[in-house]
């Protein structure tokens, strides 16, 4: 099996509100393989987004602190960097796509403009050699006229577009890790799918490991080797994205996967839905932050708060639960 | 890559069916759409329109001066003197010393043969026309260093409050609120008064005075903008790649950020010259018989319980400076309009 790539162990990020300091993500530890693509999913406001721009340092600091953790990355900890260092990282060996491509590109900048910029910063590119690079990559991602397409502005591009402009410019440095934080919620369906399409087509040609966060089910289905749910900033549950579906065993992933809509569902029934909202997270929680929404809860889960243990080779799940016998675990 | 046929391109060719039919002019692709209708905007209303042409007037006059007005001695900007009895005459009176040359335009236009006092003299003989004609290159040299002065120091010292936040933005606005309680002209009169024996009589003493206590409201303006703009995704997605702080603060977030500080500030051309000329009323500033309008009103200081025979001294330069500062507000009254997003849609 291929090597590892990030490691990312114990993470802790806390933000500073008026109403008090909110634990967003509290503990989190995952693994990426070279050319594996990690799927993360889970609810708005559950840590996914703040867990990845804490790996590259990118939350807001203040009123944001990583307070623990480490992520180790080609031998270093991306955490201990100095602004030097992961400026270096960002952009170049780690890089980001990010959710709305109607405002991540600057306006009054022309693409080519924007496009050139980390090219002349990681790779050393002059200004002719960028724009080259520019028009190759436009193309790569399917932009037509791309030479003459470098000239415009943002507004001059679809939605559609501007994502492959995003996507193209993540890429531009071959990243070992392109972190998409929900690339296609701001895309209406069919351009998710040309973007998802696009993204696999990309994978395979350059190699490059892949976290995708999202709340897409489907779109994680299509992409995904591994998924991760999170829920109140812990992942509760990851397994193979197979195993996942065929087999979720933590009682959030099973109603996560419950609610979603079936086209061979027979008569009137009505679409489940998980009770109740997740929590804000004022406290680090030290019963499992699913309890009060959790048909399955027992007295230890809302006494102790579980950890992410192996059950099998290829799936980890943090519930005191044994969701298939119902009974709770040693 | 024959794989790139497999991508749907429905997406692409809508795009370039909209494309071929909506034509972008330069100036739109310069500027970006909202910018652009900014600027259209700006000439559609009649007094927007007045407002340009009474600058582009002014504009005029100060670059063709030497015509209008052709220069007597060897410094332009020292208004001609016609002797130098106190009282002063009125409009069409006889130039007996200091005679300019006639220009081409002014026998046909008066009727006259020899030149006179147009628009009379002040005490002390100055020209009033002169002072006029010559005091636009004054003002527009006043407006323009204090304007570019202030707009600086406070887009600098509002970005770096703006970007980092913090401490240093506590202080550099807490520095701001300070200076913004001190009463401008007092201040500006005192601080001049101060500067005028150490740097001698000039422009410059009024000017520095003015841009000290000028910069407050532009710094707030931009703090504001760019505390807005630092939120949105691109300043994000250019942190996540790599980008330097400094030029994403000035190559990202400025430029999205300084358009309602320009405005502000070509509303601020009328202003400055304004409390120029109050300031130079006063007596602070420039040597006497320098070309600069508030200097003209000054010399009608002692003659105010007889204006209604001296009345052209207060009169024309009056005028003058009513139509100059009119216009910028006229300008900036559009722009204020324009950008008002409350105001989008109407007029």
């Amino acid at each position: 099996m291929t090597s590892e790539l990030l490691n990312v162990q114990g993470l802790e990020t806390q933000f500073k509100t008026p109403e008090g300091i909110v634990h967003a993500v509290n503990g989190v530890g995952f693994t990426l393989k070279e050319g594996e693509t990690l799927g993360v999913v889970g609810e708005s406001g559950c840590g996914k987004s703040v867990s990845m721009l804490s790996i590259l340092k990118l939350i807001p600091q203040p009123p944001g602190k990583i307070v623990a953790g480490q992520a180790m990355f080609r031998g270093q900890d991306l955490l201990q960097m100095d602004n030097d260092e992961i400026r270096q990282v960002r952009g170049g060996q780690i890089s980001m796509v990010f959710q709305d491509p109607m405002t991540s590109l600057n306006p009054v900048m022309t693409i080519g403009k924007q496009m050139a910029e980390p090219l002349m910063l990681h790779m050393g590119f002059n200004k002719v050699q960028a724009r080259d690079r520019s028009v190759e990559l436009l193309e790569l991602v399917g932009i037509p006229r791309a030479a003459d397409r470098l000239k415009d502005y943002p507004h001059q591009y679809s939605g559609g577009m501007r994502q492959r402009v995003m996507i193209a410019m993540a890429l531009s440095c071959s990243p070992q890790i392109l972190i998409a934080d929900e690339p296609t919620t701001a895309l209406d369906v069919t351009i998710q799918a040309q973007i998802v399409e696009l993204v696999i087509r990309l994978r395979e040609e350059l190699g490059m490991a892949i976290i995708w966060i999202t709340h897409d089910l489907g779109v994680v289905a299509s992409i995904a080797h591994r998924v991760a749910v999170m829920y109140g900033g812990f992942i509760i549950e990851e397994a193979s994205v197979k195993e996942l579906y065929a087999n979720p065993r933590h009682p959030y992933t099973i109603g996560l996967i419950g609610s979603l809509p079936q086209i061979q569902a027979q008569g009137r029934k009505r679409l489940y839905s998980i009770e109740g909202m997740p929590p804000m997270l004022y406290q680090k929680p030290r019963s499992c932050p699913f309890s009060p929404r959790c048909r399955w809860v027992t007295e230890r889960c809302r006494n102790e708060n579980p950890l992410l243990e192996s059950i099998n080779d290829n799936h980890k799940v943090a519930c005191w639960v044994d969701t298939v016998t119902g009974s709770e675990r040693a | 890559m024959t794989e790139m046929t497999t991508i749907p391109s429905g997406d692409n060719q809508l795009l370039e069916e909209t494309k071929s039919d909506r034509k972008i002019t330069w100036l739109e692709r310069i500027l970006g759409p909202d910018n652009y209708r900014i600027v259209t905007g700006l000439f559609k209303t009649p007094a927007s329109i007045i407002g340009f042409v009474l600058i582009l007037i002014f504009i005029l006059v100060a670059i063709f001066a030497p015509v209008i007005a052709p220069p007597v001695g060897s410094d332009p900007m020292k208004i001609p003197r016609d002797g130098f009895s106190g009282e002063p005459k009125g409009p069409g009176a006889e130039w007996k010393r200091n005679v300019p040359e006639i220009p081409f335009w002014y026998t046909p236009l008066t009727g006259n043969e020899e030149w006179v006092h147009l628009l009379g003299t002040a005490q002390g003989q100055y020209d009033i026309f002169y002072g006029i004609i010559w005091g636009t290159r004054t003002a527009f040299q006043t407006g323009i260093i204090v304007v570019v002065a202030t707009v600086l120091i406070g887009v600098i010292l509002g970005s770096i409050a703006a970007y980092y936040g913090g401490w240093v933005d506590n202080l550099i606005m807490r520095i701001t609120d300070i200076f913004m309680t001190l009463p401008y002209i007092m201040m500006a009169l005192i601080f001049s008064s101060v500067l005028t024996p150490i740097l001698g009589r000039s422009l410059w003493p009024p000017l520095i005075a003015m841009i000290t206590f000028g910069w407050m409201g532009y710094a707030r303006i931009i703090r504001s903008d760019i505390l807005s703009i630092k939120e949105r995704d691109f300043v994000l997605a250019a942190r996540a790649s790599g980008v330097k702080n400094g030029r994403i603060l000035f190559k990202h977030i400025l430029p999205n950020a300084i358009f309602p500080t320009l405005v502000l500030a070509s509303l601020g051309i009328g202003d400055v010259v304004l409390g120029f000329a109050a300031l130079s009323f006063l007596g602070i500033g420039t040597e006497i018989g320098y070309a600069d309008w508030g200097q003209v009103l000054s010399f009608a200081r002692n003659w105010i319980t007889v204006l209604n025979r001296y009345w052209f001294i207060v009169v024309y330069p009056g005028l003058t400076l009513t139509f100059f500062v009119m216009g910028w507000n006229l300008v900036g009254d559009a722009m204020r309009d324009v950008l008002d997003p409350r105001m989008r849609g109407k007029s």
